[in-house]
C-alpha cells in the first residue's frame, strides 16, 4: 500500500490555527533529515546480502561484524546510485568525496564507528522544487551523502523501550547496509510543505529505483527540525528535532503541534530548550526523548581504510543521461489539466503513468484520477499490471453499470487478459416501474422506521436507500432510488 | 640430515626442500626443536603450531596478523580467547606458495611500542643478550629470525615495528611502501600507516617474501599495483647516489658505537662506487615523533574501540551496556592502549582537532614533500635505524617519552609512506647496529639492490654470537 494516498482533497489541517491570538506574527522554519535504504544487491563495505528480513545474523561477515583485521571495500553500484539521486537533486557532485569514522558506542555499532560523510559529501547545495497549490516551492539540499547503517537492537522487555528491559539482542542483518542520507536547507514554513516534500522525495527515490523507501518497514526514515521566529526576520531560534514519525500525515500533525508549542512557549515569556522529541501519535505531547546537553562528540576523522571516491565526469554524464522526466515536473503538466490535489495524489502514488494511458484511451481525465486515487487504491491493485484500454472503458461506463459491477471488474482490472466486456453488458435499473413496488415493499415491512422519517428524522433515509440496494443485487441507479425513496415516503 | 636452523636462510631451507635432501615435515619438525630448545629462555612465541598444513618451509607471524583457526592476541589480554575464523591475505598468500605457519610471535599490545615489554603477555628477550629487549613492537618475530627459531617471518611496522627490531636483534627487516602489502585481516593499530613486511636473515630472503606478500587486494582498498620484484645479485653500488640526512645521522641521543658503525658502512659504500653525500631532513626529523603520535593514537582510539566484549574476546560482565564496555576494556587493555586511546580522542575532540589531529596531518604533508625533494637528487637516504643498541629490559619502561625516542629515525619515512629496510652493519659493545636505507615510493628494488651489496660487502654474521 502507498503511503499517503487515497483521497483527492486536501487534509484539514489538525494542528494549531496558526492565524489566532496574534500568532500571525510567527513564522515556522523547517529543515528535514531523511535516511533512505539503498536497495543494493549488497551491502555498503563488504559482499553480505542486502536484504530485510532472514534469520536474524544470517548476512553477516567478518567487515559487517567488525572482526579484527577486517576492511571496508566501497560498493561502487551504491555510490553510483547516490550520485543519481543527486543529480535528480539538482545538486553539484563532488569531484572528490571522503569517507569519515564517525565515533560513538552503541551496541547496533559494532566497530563503535560508523563510515559516513562529514564535510566533503558525494553531494551538495542542490534543491527540490516541490509543487503546491500557489506555485513551485524551491526547497534547498545542503547535502546527500552516503553511509551504512547500524544493526537492529532488540531490548528484550515487557515494555519494548530501553528503561527496564533485562538484556539487548542485537541482529547484524541491517548493519553495514547502504543508507543515504539528505539534508534539507531550513527553508520550509509550513506543516503542508514538509510533508509534500517528503512524498515527493519518496516518489523520486521510488521511480529512480534506489530504494522501496518504505516507511513501515524503515527503508525510509526522517527527522523533523523545527524552530519559530517572528514573520519577517531572518533569525534562526533554537530548535527541536523531531524523531521517530513513520507517517507523513503523522509528520505534518507532529509539526504543526511542535511549532504551536513553541509559539506558546514564547508568547507566555518561555524559552525554547533544544531538544530531541519522540513523536508518538497516540498522545498529545511530543515527551522529549534526550536533551542536547548530552549531545555526543563524534570525533569525526577521515576514514583512513578508504581511498577518496573521484567520480569521473564520464561517470556523472552516464548517470545523469538515466534521468527521467522526474515526479516533481510531471505533477506541474498535470495540473494544468487537473486540480493540483488530483495531480499531487497521482504523482505520489504513483500512478499518473496509469492515469495518461487511460486519457490518451479515451477516459474523462477528472473521472479517471477520481477512479484511480480512490477505488483503485482501495483494491491494491499494481498499476504496471493493468490493461489501460479496458481499464478506460470501465471507468467511462461507471454511471452506466450496478456499483456491485464495477468494483468486481476493478478488483479484477490487474488480472492477466482482463476484459472489462462482460461487465460493461450490465445494466444499472433506472426504471421507476421496477423499482417503486420493490421500494414500497420496503417501506411497508418497515413501519416504525417509516413514521419516524415522517416526522423528521431524515438521516433513516440511507437505511431505505441502503435496504432497496441491498435487494436489487446493487444493481439500482442509487441516484434514482434515493428520489423514489423520498416520494413514496 | 639435520637442518641447522640456526644458519639456514629461507632460500637454503628451500634448496633443502627442492633438492629432496629433506621433506617439509622435517624442516618443520627442526623448527619445532629449535623452539623447544632456546624459546623457553626468548620467549619469542606466545603460540606454537604443532603442524600447519603445507608442503614449503615454516614461517612465523607476528600475533596481530590474522590466523583462520590459530590464535591471534595482539599481544592483547582482550584477544586472549579469539580465534580468527578468516585468513589475512597476507597469510592466504603465504599458504598459497606453500608456507606453514609455524606460530604466532610476540608483540607489544596491539603493536604499541618498542620493546615487547608492553605485551600483556610478558616481554620477549634478545638473542644476542638475554638480558635486553629485542625491539618492538615485533621483537617476537625478531627473536624468532634471529635465534634460527623460523627461517623467516612476517612483521608489522607503524612506525618503526620491522626495522627497530630487526636492528636490535641483528637480521634484515622491510617496511614496505604504504599500499603495497594488504592489511585485511591484520589487527589494525593505525590504519594511515600500518603496513606488514618481511622480517629475514638476509636480503634476498626478505625480497623474496616481499614478493610473496605484496600486490593489489581486493579486500583492502588502499592496495596499489605493485611493480615485479627483483630479487637481488648486483655485488657493486655503481651509480647508487645515496643522500646522508644529518639530523638523522648527527642527532642528539645517538650512541657513538653506532654512528661508528653506520659511518663504516657508508665508506664501504662509496668504496663500492656509490656516491654519498649529506642532505637534510629537518622538518621530518623534528617533528615526525610528535606528528606520529598524533595520528597514530587517534586512529589507534578509533580502532580499538570495537573491542567491547559484544562480539568475541574478554568481556566483563556488567549490569548494563556501558559498564560492560567500561568493565571490559578496564580489564582487558594495558597501560599503553589506554594511554594511547586518551591520547587519540583527545586529539579528535571538538576543539582540539584543528589544532591537533589537523595540524599532524599538515605536517604529514610537510614531511612527505621534503622527502619527496630528497628523492629527485637521491636513490636512497641512509641513517642509523635505532639511535642505540639493545637496552636492557625495564631500562625505559617506565619512561614512555625514552621510549617513544626510540623510533625518532624510523618514524619520519613512516608518516611519508616510504620503504625503508634495516641490514645489521657492525656490532657496539657486542650488540647489533643496525642501517637504515629509506627508499622513494614503490622504490624497493633499489632498495634491496643497495642494500644486498652492502650487506655483501659487510659480512655481517647474524647467528648471534653466544649461540654460535
Amino acid at each position: 500500500m502507498t503511503t499517503g494516498v487515497g483521497s483527492t482533497e486536501p487534509e484539514k489541517s489538525g494542528g494549531a490555527d496558526l492565524r489566532g491570538a496574534g500568532a500571525g506574527s510567527w513564522e515556522p522554519v523547517i529543515g528535514l533529515e531523511i535516511h533512505v535504504q539503498l536497495k543494493t544487491e549488497t551491502k555498503m563495505f563488504c559482499r553480505c546480502r542486502n536484504g530485510f528480513g532472514g534469520e536474524p545474523n544470517s548476512q553477516t561477515c567478518p567487515v559487517c561484524l567488525a572482526f579484527p583485521g577486517a576492511l571496508p571495500v566501497p560498493n561502487r553500484r551504491a555510490i553510483e546510485e547516490t550520485i543519481k539521486l543527486g543529480l535528480a537533486l539538482d545538486c553539484t557532485i563532488a569531484e572528490r568525496a571522503v569517507f569519515h569514522r564517525k565515533n560513538y558506542f552503541y551496541p547496533d555499532n559494532p566497530k563503535a564507528y560508523q563510515i559516513s560523510q562529514y564535510d566533503e559529501p558525494l553531494c551538495a547545495r542542490g534543491h527540490l522544487d516541490v509543487p503546491t497549490e500557489h506555485g513551485v516551492t524551491r526547497i534547498g539540499i545542503t547535502r546527500a551523502h552516503l553511509e551504512e547503517d547500524a544493526a537492529k537492537n532488540v531490548h528484550v522487555a515487557a515494555s519494548g523501550r530501553i528503561h527496564g528491559a533485562t538484556a539487548t539482542l542485537v541482529d547484524f542483518n541491517r548493519c553495514g547496509t547502504p543508507l543515504v542520507e539528505i539534508v534539507t536547507e531550513p527553508d520550509i514554513h509550513d506543516a503542508e510543505t514538509a510533508k509534500r516534500f517528503l512524498q515527493l522525495l519518496r516518489q523520486t527515490v521510488v521511480e529512480l529505483e534506489l530504494s522501496d523507501a518504505e516507511l513501515e518497514h524503515g527503508s525510509m526514515r526522517f527527522d523533523v527540525n523545527v524552530s519559530v521566529r517572528p514573520a519577517g526576520s531572518d533569525e534562526l531560534r533554537t530548535r527541536t528535532e523531531l524523531k521517530n514519525m513513520n507517517s507523513f500525515s503523522f509528520a505534518a500533525k507532529g509539526i504543526e503541534r511542535e511549532i504551536a508549542r513553541q509559539i506558546r512557549i514564547y508568547e507566555d515569556g518561555g524559552v525554547v530548550e533544544q531538544e530531541t522529541l519522540h513523536f508518538d501519535p497516540a498522545h498529545e505531547e511530543s515527551p522529549p526523548l534526550r536533551s542536547k546537553e548530552e549531545a555526543q562528540d563524534y570525533r569525526y576523522f577521515p576514514e583512513p581504510d578508504l581511498v577518496p571516491v573521484e567520480p569521473g565526469k564520464d561517470l556523472v554524464d552516464r548517470l545523469r543521461a538515466t534521468l527521467q522526466v522526474l515526479p516533481g515536473a510531471r505533477i506541474t503538466r498535470i495540473a494544468e489539466t487537473l486540480s493540483f490535489y488530483d495531480a499531487d495524489v497521482l504523482v505520489t502514488g504513483g500512478l499518473d503513468r496509469l492515469w495518461t494511458s487511460l486519457v490518451d484511451a479515451g477516459a474523462d481525465p477528472k473521472e479517471a484520477a477520481n477512479v484511480l486515487a480512490n477505488q483503485f487504491v482501495a483494491a491494491g491493485i499494481d498499476p504496471g499490471t493493468v490493461d489501460a484500454g479496458e481499464l478506460a472503458k470501465l471507468v467511462s461506463a461507471r454511471a452506466e453499470i450496478p456499483r456491485a459491477a464495477f468494483d468486481e471488474a476493478l478488483a479484477k482490472v490487474g488480472e492477466r487478459g482482463f476484459s472489462a466486456d462482460p461487465y460493461l453488458e450490465q445494466k444499472v435499473v433506472a426504471d421507476t416501474a421496477e423499482l417503486d413496488p420493490i421500494i414500497q415493499r420496503i417501506i411497508d415491512a418497515n413501519p416504525a422506521q417509516a413514521e419516524q422519517y415522517r416526522s423528521g428524522k431524515e438521516g433513516l433515509l440511507g437505511f431505505f436507500v441502503g435496504r432497496v440496494m441491498k435487494e436489487t443485487g446493487g444493481s439500482a441507479d442509487p441516484r434514482v432510488v434515493n428520489e423514489r425513496v423520498r416520494a413514496l415516503l | 640430515m639435520t637442518v641447522d636452523t640456526l644458519r639456514l636462510s629461507a632460500e637454503e631451507a628451500n634448496g633443502l626442500l627442492t633438492r629432496r635432501e629433506a621433506s617439509s615435515d622435517e624442516i618443520y619438525r627442526a623448527y619445532l626443536d629449535a623452539i623447544g630448545e632456546r624459546d623457553p629462555e626468548l620467549h619469542a612465541f606466545l603460540y606454537v603450531c604443532e603442524n600447519d598444513p603445507g608442503e614449503g618451509i615454516p614461517i612465523a607471524v607476528k600475533d596481530v596478523i590474522g590466523t583462520r583457526g590459530i590464535p591471534t592476541t595482539a599481544g592483547s589480554k582482550i584477544l586472549e580467547s579469539y580465534i580468527p575464523v578468516y585468513d589475512s591475505t597476507v597469510i592466504a598468500n603465504c599458504r598459497e606458495r606453500g608456507l606453514r605457519v609455524i606460530g604466532k610471535t610476540n608483540t607489544d599490545e596491539f603493536a604499541m611500542g618498542s620493546s615487547t615489554e608492553n605485551s600483556a603477555f610478558g616481554p620477549s628477550h634478545n638473542p644476542w643478550d638475554p638480558s635486553r629487549v629485542p625491539g618492538g613492537s615485533g621483537g617476537g618475530s625478531a627473536a624468532a629470525v634471529s635465534a634460527g627459531l623460523a627461517p623467516w617471518a612476517l612483521g608489522s611496522d607503524t612506525g618503526g615495528s620491522i626495522k627497530q627490531p630487526a636492528a636490535l636483534c641483528g637480521h634484515v627487516g622491510l617496511r614496505p611502501t604504504y599500499g603495497t602489502v594488504s592489511r585485511y585481516g591484520v589487527v589494525a593499530f593505525a590504519s594511515s600507516l600500518d603496513q606488514v613486511g618481511p622480517v629475514a636473515r638476509n636480503v634476498r630472503d626478505c625480497a623474496f617474501l616481499y614478493s610473496v606478500i605484496s600486490g593489489r587486494d581486493e579486500n583492502d582498498s588502499t592496495t596499489v599495483d605493485v611493480p615485479a620484484v627483483e630479487l637481488p645479485t648486483a655485488e657493486d653500488l655503481k651509480g647508487l647516489r645515496i643522500g646522508v640526512p644529518k639530523e638523522m645521522n648527527g642527532a642528539a641521543g645517538i650512541e657513538g658505537g653506532v654512528t661508528a658503525a653506520v659511518q663504516s658502512a657508508l665508506e664501504l659504500a662509496e668504496s663500492l662506487g656509490a656516491s654519498v653525500e649529506e642532505c637534510s631532513l629537518p622538518r621530518s626529523v623534528d617533528y615526525g615523533v610528535a606528528c606520529y603520535y598524533l595520528v597514530a593514537p587517534a586512529e589507534a582510539s578509533a580502532n580499538l574501540a570495537r573491542y567491547d566484549g559484544v562480539r568475541y574476546g574478554l568481556r566483563d560482565d556488567g549490569a548494563d551496556f556501558r559498564e560492560m564496555v567500561m568493565k571490559t576494556r578496564d580489564a582487558g587493555l594495558g597501560d599503553e592502549p589506554k594511554r594511547r586511546i586518551m591520547i587519540g580522542a583527545y586529539a579528535l575532540s571538538a576543539g582540539y582537532y584543528d589544532a591537533y589531529y589537523g595540524t599532524a596531518q599538515k605536517v604529514r604533508t610537510v614531511i612527505k614533500r621534503e622527502h619527496d625533494a630528497l628523492f629527485e637528487r637521491f636513490d636512497v637516504l641512509v641513517s642509523p635505524t635505532s639511535p642505540t643498541v639493545a637496552f636492557p629490559i625495564g631500562a625505559k619502561i617506565d619512561d614512555p617519552v625514552a621510549m617513544y625516542m626510540n623510533d625518532v629515525l624510523t618514524i619520519p619515512s613512516c608518516m611519508a609512506g616510504l620503504p625503508g629496510l634495516n641490514i645489521p652493519c657492525g656490532l657496539s659493545e657486542g650488540l647489533p647496529v643496525g642501517l637504515q636505507l629509506i627508499g622513494p615510493q614503490f622504490g624497493e628494488n633499489t632498495i634491496f639492490r643497495a642494500a644486498h651489496a652492502l650487506e655483501q660487502a659487510i659480512g655481517f654474521d647474524v647467528v648471534p654470537e653466544r649461540l654460535r
